[in-house]
């Protein structure tokens, strides 16, 4: 978090485009974010603004061909990942740069131990004897909360409830402490006094290992207690970046406040029916020549649609990519 | 596990009894005579002298239990003291016998069983072979030019029959180049390599026509089932772990993929028991095959009786192995 401090991940003008029988879909475009040591990135925005496409193509996740990464720069550690090699890159999947997903029930597989699904990652990229390896693993299971660890090794995925397998998720994306854990959509599968749990867990973790954290959600609350900075995602570009108060008191971008005000409020009258943000996502099948949130937007003009605006400086550490000033900008 | 086993082998019994019943109650309401293929001279009075020599004069229950006894216990009996040497009472006892050989009908599927098991067990075992590594390939590099090679061969093998290119095979290997015998030769000894050599290649036709037909059907199975699996969520995680691509898929996909596909192989033993008639019918394969065929064309009661009935106890029997190989192979299915 603090200013300057040299960023373990990079990433700009990231773009991916899947080429299916349909044509292409440019699902990112012109992403640049980067993360400190030690820092909290929110990624939010609605179903299919690119966030988790984003995270998974910069990891060579994505299942290419359709995917393609058609330019852009990620660096880790300056180190460039486009010109790795697969074993290189392997390395860094799991042990650099740990993974949670969403779903927990489905992410570990059911006909191995959650004993053997952990120590794989420990095998090869710490190169620990079976035996060690469990030990690590046990201690693992115990830091992430699973009582009774060394015992559970070898209950399969069936035997935990959801909460404990998405801890289980989360020791193996922490097995060989990683610099970079990107969480995706952790807790949207998990129910509310869980996901807590889970909040609470990965607040803990963070403190005691200092790694840095990009966590990928749609819910803006969760946000707003964990994050030390939030990137808005639409249309599979970032349109507003801030630190996390900054992007509360003063959100720019129409969409920023589009999401803010479908956020039920618990003081002032109640109102008949929640808000919500008339209109769909947009169609990604062409890179953008207008600004893809122009159709929903209230504040729409001309330019919107001719040219896609880019990101600009509205204050320090805080950017949107918006055309329209909100007037009690500053 | 263990409860569960045999639990399930003590309901195979009164299944087995059931089957039993009504194989014989089959066997017995279909139109065929024993005597129909003797010369016509033979007066009709002999004729149902020989009937009634062959127990057809006894009501259908008698005889039904007859077989009963003659199958569950005289044949067991008879077993165990070819194999131990005792003499168990006097030693006497009436065993199951063929109508048209009169020799006892286990002597029959004894002497039959070598030649089946070599020619369709092995089909069967080259098809798994062959069908896992396709479907594997197939599934993982789909709509390539190997996977639309492997659906096109899988398409031929599915759908041309084994008369059919057991003939082709024929005209092409033994008629138009002369590499392979087109007649199975049941008498031959297998005593040195020369001699080995020769088994092989006899051996070569009809297991390939067999095992084309089966690797068809195992291949797509083995595909769908990759396909399936290799499109969710744990593949994912695997592969963020930072695992290899191959210990992604011949490790995390393979072993959920083999599930389905297991039980399948384990449900389609018992027909190799059941041989494969056609291909034996076409290569002179002396199978047991050819001896059902034998035995139905000649209204052979008892022998067709008890070839029915012993595939029928396996097919119960690999049910019982797919359901435990199931439990085996699957964590999530717990027998209890």
């Amino acid at each position: 978090m603090p200013d300057g401090a040299e960023p373990i991940l990079d990433v700009s003008d990231l773009k991916t485009i899947f080429r299916t029988r349909d044509g292409e879909v440019h699902a990112v475009n012109n992403v640049s974010f980067s993360v400190a040591p030690g820092e909290l990135v929110g990624v939010v925005g609605e179903s299919g603004s690119g966030k988790s496409v984003t995270m998974m193509s910069l990891m060579g996740l994505l299942p290419s061909p359709p995917a393609e990464i058609v330019g852009g720069d990620i660096r880790f550690d300056n180190e460039d990942v486009r010109k790795m090699n697969p074993t290189r890159l392997r390395a860094l999947r799991g042990g650099d740069i740990g993974f949670i997903f969403q779903d927990p029930m489905t992410s570990l597989n059911p006909v191995f131990t959650v004993g053997y699904q952990l120590i794989e990652p420990l095998r090869i990229h710490l190169g620990l004897s079976k035996k060690q390896a469990r030990i690590r693993a046990a201690e693992l299971l115990a830091l992430v909360g699973i009582p009774d660890a060394s015992k559970r090794l070898s209950d399969y995925p069936h035997q935990f409830s959801g909460g404990m397998r998405q801890r289980v998720m989360i020791a193996i994306a922490l097995a060989c402490d990683p610099k970079v854990l990107i969480a995706d959509e952790p807790t949207t599968a998990l129910d509310v006094t869980i996901q807590a749990q889970i909040l609470e867990l990965i607040k803990g973790l963070r403190q005691k290992l200092g790694m840095a954290i990009i966590w990928i959600t749609h819910d803006l609350g969760v946000v707003a207690e964990i994050a030390d900075r939030v990137l808005v995602m639409y249309g599979g570009q970032v349109v507003e970046h801030a630190l996390v108060k900054d992007l509360f008191a003063r959100p720019q971008h129409p969409y920023t406040r589009a999401l803010l005000e479908t956020l039920p409020r618990v003081d002032g009258a109640r109102e008949e029916r929640l808000r919500s943000i008339e209109g769909q996502p947009p169609n990604l099948s062409a890179h953008p020549s207008s600004c893809p949130f122009a159709p929903r937007c209230g504040h729409v003009h001309d330019r919107c649609r001719s040219e896609n605006p880019a990101r600009r400086m509205v204050s320090a550490g805080h950017d949107v990519a918006c055309f329209w000033s909100p007037p009690n900008a500053g | 596990m263990l409860n569960y086993t045999i639990r399930r082998l003590m309901f195979a019994i009164p299944t087995l009894f059931v089957i039993s019943f009504i194989i014989f109650a089959i066997l017995d309401l279909s139109p065929g005579d024993p005597t129909g293929n003797l010369p016509l001279t033979i007066p009709p009075d002999v004729r149902e002298k020989i009937r009634e020599s062959l127990g057809l004069g006894q009501p259908f229950p008698i005889r039904y239990l007859k077989w009963c006894q003659q199958f569950f216990v005289n044949e067991p009996l008879n077993l165990i003291e070819n194999w131990t040497g005792w003499t168990i009472g006097d030693g006497e006892r009436l065993r199951v016998t063929s109508w048209s050989t009169r020799s006892p009908v286990v002597d029959l599927i004894a002497e039959r069983m070598p030649q089946t098991l070599w020619v369709v067990g092995m089909s069967y075992v080259v098809a798994i072979l062959i069908a896992i590594p396709i479907g594997v390939i197939s599934a993982y590099r789909q709509y390539s030019l190997f996977d639309q090679i492997g659906t096109f061969v899988s398409m031929v093998g599915f759908s041309v029959p084994t008369f059919f290119t057991g003939l082709i095979l024929i005209v092409v290997f033994s008629v138009n180049l002369g590499w392979l015998p087109s007649v199975y030769d049941t008498t031959h000894k297998v005593t040195d390599w020369s001699s080995f050599w020769v088994q092989v290649r006899q051996m070569a036709m009809p297991t390939m026509v067999l095992a084309l037909a089966t690797t068809a059907q195992l291949s797509r199975f083995m595909r769908a089932s990759m396909l399936d699996n290799l499109n969710q969520d744990y593949v994912r995680t695997a592969r963020a772990k930072g695992l290899r691509e191959r210990s992604v898929v011949l490790i995390h996909v393979l072993r959920n993929s083999m599930i389905p596909v297991v039980t399948v192989i384990a449900l389609g033993v018992p027909a190799i028991f059941g041989g494969a008639i056609i291909t034996e019918q076409i290569f002179k394969v002396n199978g047991l095959g050819a001896l059902l065929i034998i035995g139905i064309q000649g209204a052979d009661i008892p022998l067709v009786q008890t070839l029915t009935f012993l595939f029928a106890v396996l097919i119960v029997f690999f049910n019982l192995i797919a359901d435990l190989l199931y439990g085996i192979l699957d964590p999530r299915i717990r027998y209890d």
